[in-house]
Order: structure tokens, then sequence, then C-alpha cells
């Protein structure tokens, strides 16, 4: 199981734009680089995040071998209901981490 | 006197070729990097066949990066992020990396501001350029340096 660590508000109030930080542990290893034994380590990397609030999608990333071990991203959405916000990262076989964050509109 | 001095730098001269050399024989086996004509054939490839215009877009990257492996970038698009003027997509291209490409993100005019930052990898000193999307269909570009003293190494 990945760690996972989310950096958002518990509450915001209608509107208000609230920034997002979401950060997975994961090699994102690129398939270039050679182990100890001189052979080519395998490429394993997570290839789609998205965030959905309220049902909705808000945010998706592409990811590629160029982005760093443990990938983090901050990014911003605008508080409208109350509801989860769900991250949500999925690696190259298909296998996918998610995490929920309750948002309280008032 | 003189005529010493010129013989050792004579010597240092052909050394230095030889380093040179040298140096151009072991970079022939790395040359898998994406180059400039990569960069644009991925930005092509990402967003089409449209004209890139200068501006609307920063990239905030720090001036000098020890370890290349894990380097803050941030970038934003000025945008009113309205239902209907907003930026619909962000891609970040390497011109050095093994694959130009970095990362796209897509946002929604849910997103109230556009910006992002995340954690790249360079695989040596260059200038990180992005590209936004806006909702009208119109590409806008921005880039940023960094030297990289310790670069994301393809090797181990």
């Amino acid at each position: 199981m990945a760690t996972i660590r989310i950096a958002a508000p518990d509450t915001a109030s209608a509107g208000e734009v609230i920034e997002l930080k979401a950060l997975i542990q994961h090699p994102m290893e690129t398939g270039y680089r050679s182990g100890p034994d001189g052979k080519r380590i395998e490429r394993d990397i997570i290839e789609k995040f998205e965030v959905t609030y309220d049902g909705e999608t808000v945010f998706e990333a592409d990811l590629r071998p160029g982005i760093a071990a443990n990938p983090i991203f901050t990014f911003y959405t605008r508080a409208t209901t109350s509801g989860p916000i769900v991250f949500k990262w999925t690696d190259q076989d298909g296998e996918s981490w998610s995490e929920t964050h309750e948002l309280t509109v008032e | 006197m003189k005529t010493l001095s010129r013989q050792t730098s004579f010597a240092r001269r052909s050394f230095l070729q030889l380093g040179a050399a040298g140096l151009a024989a072991t970079a022939l086996p790395l040359r898998a990097a994406a180059d400039a004509v990569d960069a644009d054939a991925a930005i092509r490839e990402i967003f089409g066949d449209k004209p890139l215009n200068e501006g609307r877009v920063t990239v905030k990257l720090p001036p000098i990066a020890e370890n290349g492996n894990s380097v803050a970038i941030t970038v934003a698009a000025e945008s009113l992020m309205s239902p209907d003027d907003y930026v619909r997509r962000i891609a970040i291209i390497s011109p050095r990396n093994p694959i130009a490409e970095v990362a796209v993100f897509k946002l929604s005019p849910h997103a109230g501001k556009a910006e992002v930052s995340t954690r790249i990898r360079m695989a040596g000193t260059q200038r990180i350029r992005a590209v936004a999307e806006m909702s009208d269909g119109t590409l806008w570009h921005g880039s940023a340096s960094t030297v990289v003293t310790l670069a994301a190494c393809l090797i181990g």
C-alpha cells in the first residue's frame, strides 16, 4: 500500500478557490536506469492522476517518466458544495490507489 | 622560459582535444535524449499543428538545481477561468530529457486558478517549456531555464 498525503482545507466558503496538494509514495521508475547487477530496471510509473469533487472531474494529469519519484501535485479548485474530493492514481498496469477528503462548504 | 610555456600550452591543448574526443565518444550512446526538434514534435502531437503564441504562460523553476532527480516547477496561465474562457490543458515539455513530454494536465473552469506545481526530473541544464491550450483553442507558450549540477542519471 502506497503512502498518500493530502493537504486540503476541511472547510471553505462557497466560491472560494482552495489549494489542493496530493502526494503518493511511488518510485516512478523511468526504465532508463541500471541496477547494481548492471541490468536495466523495468519501467514502473503512475500514468494517470484524477481528482473528482462531488462526482465531477476537476483535475487530471497524464504522467510520463519525467515526473520525479513520489509525485506531488499542487492545484486549485473552486469550493461550491459540501462533498467528497476523491484523489485517484493509476499505474501502467492498471493498479490504482485512492484517497477521499471531505470538504464542508459553509 | 617562453618556449617552455609554449610547450606546456601545446601539451595542454592536445590533452584537451583528447578529452573532448573522449567525451564525445562516451556521449554517443546517450543520444537517446530528446532535442529541440523532439520537443516541437511532442507539442504538435499533444495539441495538433497550431501556432504557438508567446506569453500568458509563466514557468517558475529554480535558477540552479543541485539534483536533477527532483526539481520543483510551477506553471501558471493567465485566464479568467470562467465557463467560457478557461485553460483546457497545460503541458510541460523538456527539450533534453529522454522523453520530451513530461506531463499534461487537464483543467476545468471549475479550477478557479490555472496554476499547477509538481516536481520533475531534468537530464541536464535546459530550458523547460510549457504550453497552455485555452478554451478557444489557442496555444500559449512560456519557458524557464535551470542549470542542473547533477543530472537525473540515465545510467544509475
